[in-house]
């Protein structure tokens, strides 16, 4: 933690912004090792990150299922919880997508939607950096989520990232573009449907050979994960944060629990 | 309205119960991973060869916006151009009405059958129904769709309704229905199609009366448009002695110039063809060339009310070009007739309960559920209809007809924890209990309604500490 405190370095590209967490509720509560790799990656490039305690959820599910009630009610929470911030900085297209696509019709006039970001755009568009200083000697592949690629419009800036990442050995996937059927509660109301996708998914990640599945989403990650558990396919899902934040100084490492 | 709007077939199980049948037609499955894989590359090609695609998106869905926003005037000028020009303009406010206008006519021109071109207007009102209930026969000329008719089958895409058959089916279907057929007609596409070229020539000769829909209409001369590939349309159109078209009122442009943009949009999008082998267009009827009569029946069946929603109205922006059907990977799967609509795909998923009007239909409600929101359709779509947007709109209008129930518990139970962060940080404790459940570093089995992820999917790992009691130990 040797960038954690102290004053941050001005060489740095993130040096001097004062930047929020936008934490996602799946990760803050099924994925912490994402987000500590997304504090550790932000500030090794200078930001200063806070964790805004107020936010809790962005209303998604809600809102994607029709309850769009409470989802605006979350969503102005939202909006509070990360006033006062440069910028709110998402590991997940989805989240990222749902404020910065959905809340200006659902909660009004607020600058929110325009200063979030998913975590590629923030680091490839904001802080202008494409090699991070990443080291992952591993054989990976990229699934574009959904949100991320056809939403917020990330195109390739993930890839451009991986590309960067010392040791790394990117392997394309074949119709990667396709969805994997994760869908929020899609994957629950049309289990069936959801699971045929993601079969056709896991044919494809399996068919590259790589030891590692990336994506810009843990939701996405938990499903096609989920999937490749169970066939004790031998491809572990990780998430794009943690293979950015991975040094040669300090390289990922299975969490141990 | 007095009678149930056709467009959704009567007793059709829920989107989730159809699928799971159709998930298990390895057929269905292989005949669409092939079909629209093919047509999804050759559309992505056909439309990259357009530099001005995007602009061409745009003012489709402009053009359309205003047709939508002026459609008191633009009908109106239509009818009076094709009464002009000798044509006969009916009004339709619903299914039942159109079909009996189109009964009435038939009869009225002595024909007992009638030859159609493929039409999903003439579809969505089950009118091959209606006339054979009123003793008139109607003959499909569309290859695919007299596949579907000959086998007493459902279609299950906008463009090709046959798309879940292969040719030894085609085949059997053939040599059991049609008469005089040769039986050892082969399965070779080429002696299919010559049996069915055989059989549609008598028709097309005897047929008195003509059924078609139209692609267009241009309210500013009265002018119909008919696109098709087979040419069945074009013999429909030119040798019967009265011609009924039944048009949907929303298929109106303004002008000829208009027509430019989606003669451009629809090939390319559809077939992924440049321009479509035949484009038929007539103005009223011409003494001494084609139809003596002419007949346009102007069909509401919903669409009045679907234009009073301001964000699902969009939908009526459909030129029914089924790009959102190639490249929706729920429909690649599940095929079409899981729909239970002859709207199926993702515009189905939007149009069919909108045009139907209930929502507390359990079949209508659970087609706007029947996507995963990944956006495809959205992004071929040649008019710009925000597909995802309107299926979330429409959920909304489902979970409100539905009122209380066991999930609208749960959301709202989900809502209040989410009210606050420490309600959510009691119950983030709470879940990483659920840590006992796991065996050897995985979750396999959840209780129900959890059981639906792990039928076929390992659960998430429940965490000892959340990220946040984390950062406030560590870092607050």
């Amino acid at each position: 933690m040797s960038h954690s405190s102290g004053a941050p370095d001005a060489a740095l590209p993130g040096s001097g912004r004062r930047v929020a967490l936008f934490a996602t509720c799946l990760a803050d509560t099924l994925y912490p090792d994402t987000l500590r790799a997304t504090v550790r990656l932000l500030e090794r490039l200078g930001c200063t990150v806070d964790f805004p305690h107020e936010q809790t959820c962005c209303g998604q599910m809600h809102y994607n299922t029709g309850y769009r009630e409470h989802a605006a009610t979350l969503a102005r929470r939202h909006v509070a919880a990360f006033t006062g911030y440069d910028a709110a900085i998402a590991p997940s297209g989805s989240c990222a997508g749902m404020v910065r696509e959905v809340y200006p019709g659902l909660v009004g006039d607020s600058e929110i939607p325009e200063r979030t970001y998913e975590l590629s755009e923030f680091l490839v568009d904001v802080l202008g950096v494409v090699d991070v200083g990443a080291y992952f000697p591993h054989r990976v592949t990229y699934h574009p989520t959904c949100h991320s690629l056809r939403m917020l419009g990330v195109g390739s800036r993930p890839v451009r990232l991986l590309s960067a990442v010392r040791g790394l050995d990117l392997v394309p996937l074949p119709e990667a573009e396709t969805c994997c059927g994760f869908g929020g509660t899609f994957a629950m109301k049309n289990a069936e449907t959801s699971t045929a996708m993601l079969s056709d998914k896991m044919h494809h990640v399996l068919s590259t050979g790589a030891e590692v599945v990336s994506a810009g989403d843990n939701s996405c990650l938990m499903h096609i994960g989920g999937g490749l558990s169970r066939m004790r396919s031998g491809v572990r899902p990780l998430h794009l944060a943690d293979i950015l934040a991975s040094t040669e100084e300090a390289p990922w490492a299975p969490a141990t629990r | 309205m007095g009678s149930r709007n056709p467009v959704t077939w009567l007793g059709s199980p829920t989107f989730p119960r159809a699928a799971r049948e159709t998930l298990r037609d390895t057929q269905l499955r292989g005949n669409l991973r092939h079909a629209t894989g093919t047509i999804r590359a050759k559309r992505a090609d056909a439309v990259s060869e357009l530099d001005d695609w995007e602009q061409l998106r745009r003012a489709g869905e402009a053009i359309k916006d205003d047709v939508l926003s002026n459609l008191d005037t633009y009908l109106v000028q239509l009818e009076e151009a094709v009464t002009a020009r000798g044509g006969v303009v009916h009004w339709a406010r619903d299914a039942a009405e159109a079909c009996s206008t189109v009964l009435r006519l038939s009869r009225a021109a002595g024909a007992s059958e009638v030859v159609k071109v493929k039409s999903m207007a003439t579809a969505e009102i089950e009118l091959n129904e209606a006339l054979a209930a009123g003793g008139v026969s109607a003959i499909e000329t569309d290859l695919a769709e007299l596949i579907v008719q000959l086998g007493h089958d459902r279609p299950s895409h906008i463009l090709v309704p046959a798309i879940h058959r292969n040719r030894a089916e085609i085949r059997e279907i053939f040599r059991r229905e049609m008469p005089d057929v040769d039986d050892s007609l082969s399965d070779d596409p080429r002696a299919l199609a010559s049996a069915a070229r055989e059989y549609l020539r008598r028709k097309f000769l005897s047929a008195r009366v003509a059924v078609s829909g139209a692609n267009f209409a241009v309210s500013e001369t009265g002018s119909i448009v008919v696109v098709e590939s087979e040419g069945n349309g074009r013999m429909c159109l030119t040798l019967p002695e009265t011609l009924i078209t039944v048009m949907g009122i929303e298929k109106l442009l303004p002008t000829w110039q208009d027509l430019e943009v989606f003669l451009q949009l629809l090939p390319r999008s559809s077939t992924a063809e440049r321009m479509n082998p035949y484009t038929s267009v007539w103005t009223g009827v011409t003494p001494g060339d084609g139809p003596r009569e002419f007949h346009l029946v102007l069909l509401d069946n919903g669409r009045t009310s679907t234009l009073a929603d301001t964000v699902g109205r969009q939908a009526l922006r459909c030129i029914r070009c089924s790009a959102c059907l190639n490249v929706c990977p729920v429909y690649e799967r599940t095929g079409g007739q899981a729909y239970g609509s002859v709207y199926p795909g993702p515009i189905g998923a939007i149009l069919a309960p909108q045009l139907g009007g209930d929502m507390h239909d359990p079949h209508a409600a659970s087609l706007p559920y029947a996507s995963s929101l990944c956006g495809a359709c959205f992004e071929v779509c040649p008019v710009r209809i925000d597909i995802p947007e309107v299926l979330v709109h429409l959920r909304s209008q489902a979970v409100a007809a539905k009122g209380r129930s066991a999930e609208s518990s749960a959301m709202a139970a989900a809502s209040w924890v989410f009210g606050s962060h420490r309600r959510y940080e009691a119950a983030q404790k709470a879940g990483s209990l659920a840590r006992f459940l796991t065996r050897d570093g995985r979750l396999s089995h959840l209780p129900w309604p959890g059981s639906k992820w792990t039928d076929a999917r390992d659960a998430p790992v429940p965490q000892a500490e959340s990220f946040r009691a984390w950062w406030r130990k560590n870092r607050g």
